[in-house]
Parts: C-alpha cells; structure tokens; sequence
C-alpha cells in the first residue's frame, strides 16, 4: 500500500509545552484514520505539522510523498483542511468564500463557477448563496467550510473535529460525507474525542495522550491487546432464578461477573466455555432469548489506555 | 510569485474591508475634512480685504515658494494660497498614511481577531504571497484614495482662489510631486507600520489606533513647513520622498520576515 502519510518522530513544542511528542505513524493511500486524544493531546498540532504550517522541532514527514517543510505549498495544493474552529469570512457571501477559495487553491479559471456552484449544490447552501455568511446557522457554515476544504478536489484531508458541537442531524450528514469521501478514494485523518463516531468510521486509529502516540491499529486490536476477552450476555426471559445463575457459574472456565435482573454477564475462558454455560443456563430451567459476546467499545479501549502508564 | 493568488488575498480583504463601517466611515471623514472642508473652511475667511502689502510673520520664510506670478497679490490673497497650496498641502499626506493603515490593520489584525487566519494558512499560498497580497490590499486603495483625493483638494482649491488670484494655478509642481511622489511612499509606510503593529495588538481598534500616531509625523513635517525649517520645495520633496522609499524597502523586508506561517500559527 501507498502511503499518504508518514510521520517519523515528529516534535513540536511552545514554550515549555511538548505538543507532540516523537510522533511516528503512517496512514495508507484511501485509509479512514482515526486521531483520538482528549484536549490538549495534540492533534491539532500534529496536523499543522503535517500541512505544513508549523515546523517540527524534530523529526519529520512525508506527506503524499512530499516533505511539508520543503513542499509546503505543493502538500496545501493537495490537502483539504477543515479546521477545529472552521472560520469562514463572515461578511462575503457563500459563493464569493468558495470563489476565493477556488483561486487561492489554483482551480483553473474556466472551472471556477461551476465546481463553486455544484459544491454549493451538494453542500445545499445554494438558496443562500449570495447572503453574507453572518447570518448562517452553525451548521450552514460547517456545511460550508467543508465545502471550501473541497474545493480544489484533494487526495487527503484533514477533518479537526468535525462534528463538535453540531446536531445529531448534521453530525450524521458529516458521518456519511466521510462514507462518501472514503468511496471516492480520498485519504482522511479525522481528529476527534467522539469515540463512537471513530469506531464507526475509522480503518484505523491512534490514540494521542501528552503529545505521545500511545496506541496504533484498528479498533479491535486495540481492545484485544488492552481488555480481556469481551463478556458473553446471556439475556433472560424473566428473571434470573438463583439456581440457574449457580449452574452458569459452576461450569469449568465461567465465572459470573454481573448478575442484573433478567442479564448474567459471564467471563468465558473461550468459546466452548461459553456455549457450556449457555447449555447449563438452559438445562437449569432459565429460558434463555439470546446470548452472545459484546465487543468493547472505544471508550472502554480509550479509558483503559490512559490507565497504562505512557 | 503567483500573482492570481495574491490578487485574490487583496481582493477579498478589501471586500471584507468595505463591510467594515468604522473603517470605511473613518476613510470617507477623513477624506471629506482634508479635501472640501479644510479649504473651504480657509478660502472663506476674510483674507481678501486687509492691506495690499506688510509682514506675514512666520509665513514670511514660505514667500519664495510662492510663483513670481502671484508674488504681486495683495496680502490677504496671498496667505490663502499660502495656506491652501503650500502650508496645509503636507496635510494632505495623512489620507494615503491613513487609508493604508486603517486597510492594514483591517487585513492584518482582522483576519486574526475573527479566527479566519489559520484557514487562509492552510492554503498553498507561500508566506510570502500571503504577505504581498495583504501589502496590495492596504497600498492599493491608498494610493487611489490620495490621488482622488488630491484631484479633489485642486478642484475646490482652485474653485476658491481663482476669484482672487485671476488665474487656476493649483496644482503646483511641488503639489504635484507631494501627492504623485511623495504620496504612495507614505502609503506604503502606513502599510508596513500598519504590519509591525499587527504583531502586537489583537484588534482592529488598538492596531487602528497605534497607527493613527503616525499622522504626528505628517503634523510634524506641516509645522517644519509653517516654520521655515524645512522648506518643501521641488528638490527637498523629491529627496524627501526617496529617503521615504528606502525606509520603506526596509520596513516592507521587516515584515516579510515576521510574516511567517510557523510564526503566524505559534501565535495564533
Ligand atoms: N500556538 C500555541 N501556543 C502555545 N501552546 C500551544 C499552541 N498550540 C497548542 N499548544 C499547546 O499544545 C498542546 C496540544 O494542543 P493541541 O494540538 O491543540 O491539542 P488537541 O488538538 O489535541 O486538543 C496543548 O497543551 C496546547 O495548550
Ligand atoms: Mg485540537
């Protein structure tokens, strides 16, 4: 696989802050990944490192092949960026942000009106183009600055928390614009500490704490390295009698580590374990209406992370 | 340099610019006072009766300027063009300063103070497009606004004095090098000062009122004039105007090296 990005032991500080702290990842050409971290990890800066807008201090990076330091303006020409605070220019209107855009990012002139035009279309601003952004709604300027991070049509893009502080509606309509963007090939790194919305998204994550990288791979690696094997359910249909809940517990390899109402929640040793206690639960007269494994969220993964020591 | 970028900078800070009244309201002001106001205000006063011939005090120094032609007015007479073409003509370099620092401070310091900077760091503009078409968008109207000003100010000058005088004699060659030579240099100082000051302050207001200082020094050249030490004759203005470039070369290069993305970003 191609990478569009490599990141080799990059640092960056401001005063006595280490902002990011020997980062070393790489993301793959059409890759959904992931940068969680609570505030302050620094994923921000980590992304302006790799645009180029910041130099690291040490370390550095490729970026669709080229160095940000050196290329910084070739590396910009092919990366979309939507900021955490996505700023557009208030007092123009819609089409003249994008228009601006588009010339700045070097679209060809002929192009112009129409890539304006049809972002304004599928970004549905295009019945208040020609109003000045300050009378926009939150979510139109989102809707909007997502538009301008488009405009030139990048191989990669940067996604700084793009759903902060945005309704579930358009939260959502963001969720599939990445489905969309992964279909379309593009490269996207997505910061967020929205852990259900990486698990959703995200090929791959890597979680940021101090600056450090301390996690790196897929959503399920990281939970099989960090957490024991996930709970096995077993769900009743009325409530959990005693003497079932003691069979379940006296099979070889089960213990019961939950009792709810109508709920046992089990440690399996494996599998086998598992359908032993299934078997057990029924053969005792529970009357069992499912039961399966439940895979840990992010969240759990995440909160177990900051518990190792970095 | 890719000048369809820095056109584009220059022109959307000055869209942005015209929606900002403060600034706009302090340009058309500004203009209105220098340009129709203040002679209107000194062509009215009653220098047309008085004696024919006395001494003219401390503007005495300033009587060679004036063209042997109109040496033989009588005095009142003379002290309007004094005043109109030569004493208050300095003056008139406040509005290209003016113009130019209050776009400056608008393109520089506004762009922070509403957080749209970073996105305008994160386009492929080099540091020094970013740069030049700020510096545009601040000397450019500056310019126009001095020169459409000063064909203004000749305008109502002459409209007022050719009565008196019996001739339209304003512009004056000095006249014409203060706003055609002189005029776009002190532009662009206004333009750099307009940047260093962006370095420090936050907001519109503060950087608007750092740079107003600068007209001191337009009042300073006025009173250097009033009071004979510093003649503005053809020769010192064509100098004065050359060392104006070279302080701006140097200012301009200062804030080309401060103007950058990492230094921009650190900050922000
Ligand atoms: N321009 C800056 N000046 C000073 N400190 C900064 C600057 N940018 C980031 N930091 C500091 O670096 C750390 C990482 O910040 P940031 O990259 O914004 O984290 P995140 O995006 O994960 O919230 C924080 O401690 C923050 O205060
Ligand atoms: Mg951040």
């Amino acid at each position: 696989m191609t990478m569009a990005i490599a990141a080799d032991g990059l640092i960056r500080s401001f005063g006595t802050v280490r902002a990011v702290d020997g980062v070393s990842f790489e993301v793959g050409e059409g890759e959904v990944f992931g940068l969680l971290g609570p505030n302050g990890a620094g994923k921000t800066t980590l992304i302006r490192l790799l645009a180029g807008v910041l130099t690291p201090d040490a370390g550095s990076a490729r970026v669709l092949g080229l160095d940000p330091t050196i290329d910084g303006s070739a590396v910009r020409s092919r990366c979309g960026v939507l900021t955490e605070t996505p700023a557009v220019y208030e007092r123009l209107t819609a089409r003249q942000n994008l228009s601006f855009a588009a010339d700045v990012f070097g679209v060809p002139v002929p192009d112009v009106g129409a890539r304006v035009g049809d972002l304004l279309a599928r970004f549905s601003l295009q019945d208040r183009a020609d109003e000045p952004v300050a009378g926009f709604s939150k979510g139109m300027k989102q809707r909007l600055a997502l538009a301008r991070a488009l405009i030139h049509d990048p191989e990669l893009l940067f996604l700084d928390e793009p759903t902060a502080g945005l309704d579930p509606v358009a939260s959502r309509q963001v969720h599939d614009l990445v489905g969309t963007l992964r279909d379309e090939g593009r490269t996207v790194v997505l910061c967020t500490h929205h852990l259900v919305e990486a698990e959703a998204l995200c090929d791959r994550v890597g979680v940021l704490a101090k600056g450090k990288l301390i996690a790196l791979g897929t959503v399920r690696e990281l939970s099989d390295r960090l957490l024991a094997a996930s709970p096995v359910v077993l769900s009743f249909l009325g409530p959990v009698a005693d003497a079932v809940a003691a069979a379940v517990g006296a099979v070889p390899g089960v213990a019961v580590t939950e009792r709810e109402e109508r709920r046992l929640l089990l440690a399996a040793a494996d599998d086998g374990a598992a359908a032993d206690a299934i078997g057990a639960a029924v053969r005792a007269g529970g009357r069992v209406v499912s039961a399966g494994r439940r895979e840990h969220t992010l969240e759990e993964v995440y909160f177990a992370l900051q518990e190792v020591p970095a | 340099m890719n000048w369809r970028t820095v056109r584009a900078i220059a022109t959307k800070d000055l869209l942005e610019v015209r929606k900002n009244r403060i600034a706009i309201w302090s340009i058309l002001g500004l203009s209105f006072f220098l340009s129709i106001g203040m002679p209107l205000l000194i062509g009215l006063l009653p220098f047309g009766s008085g004696p024919s011939s006395g001494d003219l005090g401390p503007f005495e120094a300033l009587m060679h300027l004036l063209p042997s032609g109109l040496q033989g007015l009588p005095l009142g007479s003379r002290m309007v063009v004094l005043m109109l073409g030569y004493f208050l003509a300095p003056l008139f370099l406040i509005i290209p300063l003016m113009v130019a620092a209050i776009v400056g401070a608008e393109s520089f310091v506004g762009e922070k103070e509403r957080h749209t900077l970073e996105g305008l760091l994160y386009t492929p503009a080099t540091d020094l497009e970013l740069y030049a078409g700020k510096v545009l968008a601040g000397a450019v109207p500056a310019v126009i606004a001095a020169f459409l000003n000063f064909a203004i100010y000749a305008v109502v000058v002459d409209l007022i004095t050719a009565p008196i005088v019996g001739s339209v004699w304003f512009p004056t060659i000095s006249a014409l090098a203060l706003a055609v030579w002189v005029g776009p240099a002190v532009a662009l100082l206004g333009v750099s000062a307009s940047v260093l000051v962006s370095t420090r302050v936050e907001t519109f207001l503060e950087a608007n009122q750092l740079t107003g200082l600068l007209s001191l020094v337009i009042v300073a050249l006025m009173v250097g004039q009033g009071s004979g030490l510093l003649l503005l004759s053809l020769p010192v203005l064509l100098f004065f105007g050359l060392v104006l470039y070279g302080v701006d070369v140097v200012l301009i290069r200062l804030g080309a090296a401060i103007f950058s993305r990492d230094r921009l970003m650190a900050r922000a």
